[in-house]
């Protein structure tokens, strides 16, 4: 990201987030990977691989002490030119423990960046990752109905995207 | 031998599987457009049904007619312009889309509020909440064939939004709730029509119910309609009635206090059969609780400033740049350069009308932010429709459309 020298208060700092019991719960299922997690303003998120994404979160949805039943979110960030360039970004809710957290899949750039798709853990994740599709050009393997959501069908580019001209489009109804 | 049509779930959960006792299964279907300029579809919403007769086999939602690129939009101005486009997203509570953008904006800051602008803000999105309701009320009955309800609850809206009107200047998109605070001080004299309002809005409440609450035909139509149990609803992300109206005591005023509700006494109204009379019942209790917090409001609205002076987010009282060459360099420098925000991100969520509105944003350190995301309730709602329509009749979609009241603007952005 861009350093700035200018920013309105003191550059904050972001803590890991060791303390945090689901990251704790995370690495000790996980022992092999590597996970970073770090925390800020109280809210904690950890990176997880792509390729697991589907067990982490089966896990973080059936674990006894971590019952996050809902998927309150996906989204997903270009941090373009940063590499890598993407963040899918899951936002979990435990409602039993009213516990948020933040699940990160780093993406780097390139034709088609792939992730697996949530939506058979939790279903809310369908419309999420379309909308992601849709936007940013994201690709979700084994989503059920990978469609645009949003924009028309036969739309070429993925308006969403860091280097998507503002207002680059022609009008169509001119004359 | 089967007797009856049976109708089962698909491993997805989104379509049924028929199976009819002449054996043809799926070969009888039609397929139906309806909207997306259906008058009951509020907004332009289009849901593809396939129909086995009257029964509906599936519903597709179809959206996307909205959609605007709002986040883009937001994404490409500066953080104060991008309060302006949170009011077109959830166009019947505009005020609860400002506090969810603000309040993610100052926790980024950290910037502490003044606590007349904290709890100005609460009594608006309560007045907010009511006049939402109110449209969904008047709507929703009018889908079911009662015109009757529409006239009386627009009638209060209209209250709500004069009252909005000589507050902000606006009836719908105000733009109100700013960084640090609020826009401006009350005018003479509003609070007491504010006070006018809450007195009598709960016997209006009563009139609304007396209309429909045991009404046969209303009865009828919504009973046992678009049941959901509680752990499909979590499963499907569904938030706010739709999910209180299943049996789940969630509400993000209690469980995750924002503002001051935690000083605040109200309660949670929570209803189980998780049918489309469940979602009316819990909206109208709604409507009482929120009457009651504004009137908690009103009792309790502290004195002081209604914004921080916090002088690199917030400009300069016009009056002070005659006499302060430091408040005319703020002045100068907060609207050519904006504020910029720390490197960081953070996610913030208030309990909308709708349910859980929540802005995701995340700052690069510059005056625009990098990614500023919308979590809308009615999105994750309305995607649970196939799941409700499925195996009601054609007719009762309607119902079931009006009952989570969606919102198109927020869902396209």
């Amino acid at each position: 990201m861009v350093e700035n020298p200018d920013a309105a208060t003191a550059a904050v700092i972001i803590n890991p987030a060791d303390e945090n019991r689901t990251v704790q719960r995370l690495r000790a299922a996980f022992p092999s990977l590597d996970i970073p997690a770090l925390l800020l303003r109280g809210q904690a998120w950890a990176v997880v691989p792509a390729a697991l994404v589907v067990e982490v979160c089966t896990f973080l949805r059936d674990d006894s002490q971590l019952r996050y039943e809902m998927l309150l979110d996906v989204t997903a960030v270009d941090l373009l030119p940063a590499a890598p360039r993407w963040e899918v970004v899951y936002s979990l809710l435990s409602l039993s423990r009213n516990e948020r957290f933040r699940l990160k899949v780093l993406l780097s750039d390139g034709p088609d960046p792939i992730v697996p798709s949530v939506s058979g853990v939790w279903r809310s994740g369908n419309w999420y990752e379309r909308e992601i599709y849709d936007l940013m050009g994201i690709h979700f393997s084994d989503h059920p109905d990978l469609r645009r959501l949003l924009m028309p069908e036969d739309w070429v580019g993925y308006p969403l995207r860091f280097d998507h001209p503002l207002g680059g489009e022609e009008v169509g109804f001119t004359s | 031998m089967m007797t009856e049509t049976r109708i089962t779930e698909s491993d997805d959960g989104r379509t049924a599987l028929i199976e009819r006792p002449d054996g043809h299964g799926d070969a009888d279907l039609m397929t139906v457009n309806m909207g997306p300029q259906h008058p009951s579809t509020h907004g332009v919403l289009r849901v593809i049904l396939t129909l086995d007769g009257e029964t509906v086999v599936n519903a597709e939602p179809e959206i996307g007619y909205l959609h605007t690129g709002i986040e883009k939009t937001i994404q490409a101005k500066r953080y104060e312009a991008g309060l302006t486009c949170t009011d077109r997203m959830d166009y019947l509570s505009p005020l609860a889309n400002n506090l969810a953008y603000c309040l993610a904006v100052e926790k980024l800051l950290e910037l502490p509020i003044p606590e007349r602008a904290t709890w100005l803000r609460m009594m608006l999105v309560e007045l907010q909440r009511i006049a939402s309701h109110l449209v969904w009320l008047g709507t929703h009955a009018l889908d079911m064939g009662a015109s009757t309800p529409f006239l009386y609850c627009f009638r209060e809206r209209e209250r709500v939004l004069d009252l909005f009107e000589e507050l902000t200047g606006q009836r719908l998109m105000t733009s109100y709730i700013r960084f640090g605070g609020v826009e401006q001080e009350v005018p003479d004299g509003w609070l007491g029509r504010v006070r006018d309002f809450v007195d009598e809005f709960p016997a209006h409440v009563d009139e609304y119910e007396s209309l429909l609450t045991n009404n046969g035909i209303w009865r009828e139509r919504l009973i046992g309609v678009g049941v959901i149990g509680a752990e499909e609803a979590i499963a499907w992300g569904m938030t706010g009635p739709c999910l209180r109206g299943s049996g789940v005591d969630w509400d993000l005023r209690k469980k995750a206090p924002y503002c001051a509700y935690s000083e605040l006494d109200f309660t949670v109204p929570v209803l189980t059969a998780g049918d489309c009379y469940s979602r009316y019942l819990c909206r109208v209790a709604e409507m009482r609780q929120s009457t009651r917090l504004v009137v908690q409001c009103l009792d309790r609205l502290p004195g002081g400033p209604i914004r921080s002076d916090n002088r690199k987010v917030v400009p300069p009282p016009k009056d002070e740049l005659s006499s302060s060459m430091e408040s005319v360099i703020h002045h100068f420098k907060l609207l050519t350069e904006g504020m910029k925000p720390p490197i960081g991100e953070v996610y913030h969520a208030v309990e909308s009308p709708r349910g859980e509105l929540g802005v995701y944003l995340v700052s690069d350190g510059t005056n625009k932010p990098r990614r500023c995301h919308v979590r809308a309730p009615s999105f994750a709602n309305l995607q649970a429709l196939p799941r409700l329509c499925k195996g009601h009749l054609i007719a009762d979609v309607v119902a079931i459309i009006g009952s989570i009241d969606i919102i198109l603007g927020e869902i396209d952005r």
